[in-house]
């Protein structure tokens, strides 16, 4: 096997890939549960398989086209902005409304002393059913 | 986070208080809204990343591999409806509904990409790692699959040809690697332990007895 330094100077000029010998499968909590919730939601019928490879791969096509360097590290946040579009899309929840519940969440979380659950009860602008 | 000593009186105030990143509340914000609206359920939701984290993953992948190389009927099996016969050693289900074995020969070798998204059989080989689903693989194993190949460390014998699959939402391919020399009359438990991630996609050989990549 050749030195890997010369395998991978060799190749600078073409994109290179991004080698990882080991890698935890979800980096953060939130990938997790947003590869969880996709899954979840095909399960219960909300949307066919090609549907999602189709919506995912507009995410993936749209983050290229804006910039992102698309090195595979980014894929959970493609995935993720293609979930609220299927979601949306699918009349379960539109952007109106993930909006309002992002702004009770942070609001929650600033009410929340560092160490403890954060809870949505915890926004101070808290009411159940809202 | 934000712990400030406050003020000249030198003592302590406790400002301490939790943040979430955007990206962590949009999808706090999505599962509380999902899970109100009962379509899906926090225990289930836990259930699934576990199984992801922790039983499906490529040693799945290795034992079909093994079987084929040790059992020349699970072998055919395998070539002539790759689903059953996965489901036979109990792996199945999402993103494996639709298997295609693909096996790797002196004169062929067989290359994995999903070139849409990031398509990879879930239940032999758990999710993709992250240069799978890089932009530069997704194009270049279909440009310049030998430069990819190269990249990985492995050189083909002139001759060999390679041929790239391009896995869509319906059929997701398993390379078959080829058995490495010097493994007759071995365990499948032990030829299971030759048998690479990288091998079932394509990207990598077998390894040989004594740990080194055939």
């Amino acid at each position: 096997m050749k030195p890997l330094n010369a395998m991978t100077a060799a190749l600078e000029p073409v994109a290179p890939l991004p080698r990882c010998a080991e890698e935890p499968v979800f980096r953060e909590p939130w990938e997790a549960s947003a590869f969880a919730m996709t899954v979840a939601l095909h399960q219960r019928g909300l949307f066919t398989w090609s549907e999602w490879a189709e919506c995912l791969g507009e995410a993936i096509r749209a983050a290229q086209a804006e910039g992102d360097p698309d090195l595979g590290d980014t894929y959970y946040r493609h995935w993720l902005l293609a979930l609220e579009t299927m979601v949306a899309r699918k009349g379960v929840a539109g952007a109106a409304l993930l909006a309002q519940r992002q702004a009770a969440w942070d609001r929650a979380a600033h009410a929340t002393p560092h160490g403890q659950p954060i809870l949505l009860e915890n926004d101070p602008l808290f009411t159940r059913g809202a | 986070m934000h712990a400030s000593d406050d003020g000249p009186h030198g003592h302590h105030h406790e400002h301490d208080h939790s943040e979430l990143s955007d990206t962590a509340l949009r999808v706090r914000a999505l599962e509380s809204v999902l899970v109100e609206k009962g379509y899906v359920e926090p225990d289930a939701l836990d259930a699934i990343i576990e199984t992801y984290e922790t039983r499906i993953g490529p040693r799945n992948g290795a034992r079909v591999v093994a079987k084929a190389w040790a059992d020349p009927a699970f072998r055919d099996g395998l070539r002539r409806d790759a689903t059953a016969a996965i489901a036979s050693l109990g792996f199945g289900g999402r993103q494996g509904e639709h298997m295609v074995a693909v096996e790797n020969t002196p004169e062929e070798h067989n290359l994995v990409v999903c070139t849409l998204c990031s398509c990879y059989p879930w239940p032999v080989l758990g999710l993709p790692p992250v240069w799978y689903k890089s932009a530069a693989y997704r194009s270049r194993a279909v440009i310049d699959p030998r430069g990819v190949l190269a990249d990985f460390g492995v050189t083909l014998p002139e001759g060999t040809r390679l041929r790239v699959w391009d896995s869509t939402a319906e059929i997701r391919y398993l390379v078959l690697p080829m058995r490495p020399a010097g493994t007759e009359g071995w365990s499948e438990e032990a030829l299971a332990d030759l048998v690479t991630r990288d091998s079932m996609i394509g990207t990598g050989l077998a390894r040989a007895p004594g740990g080194v990549a055939a």
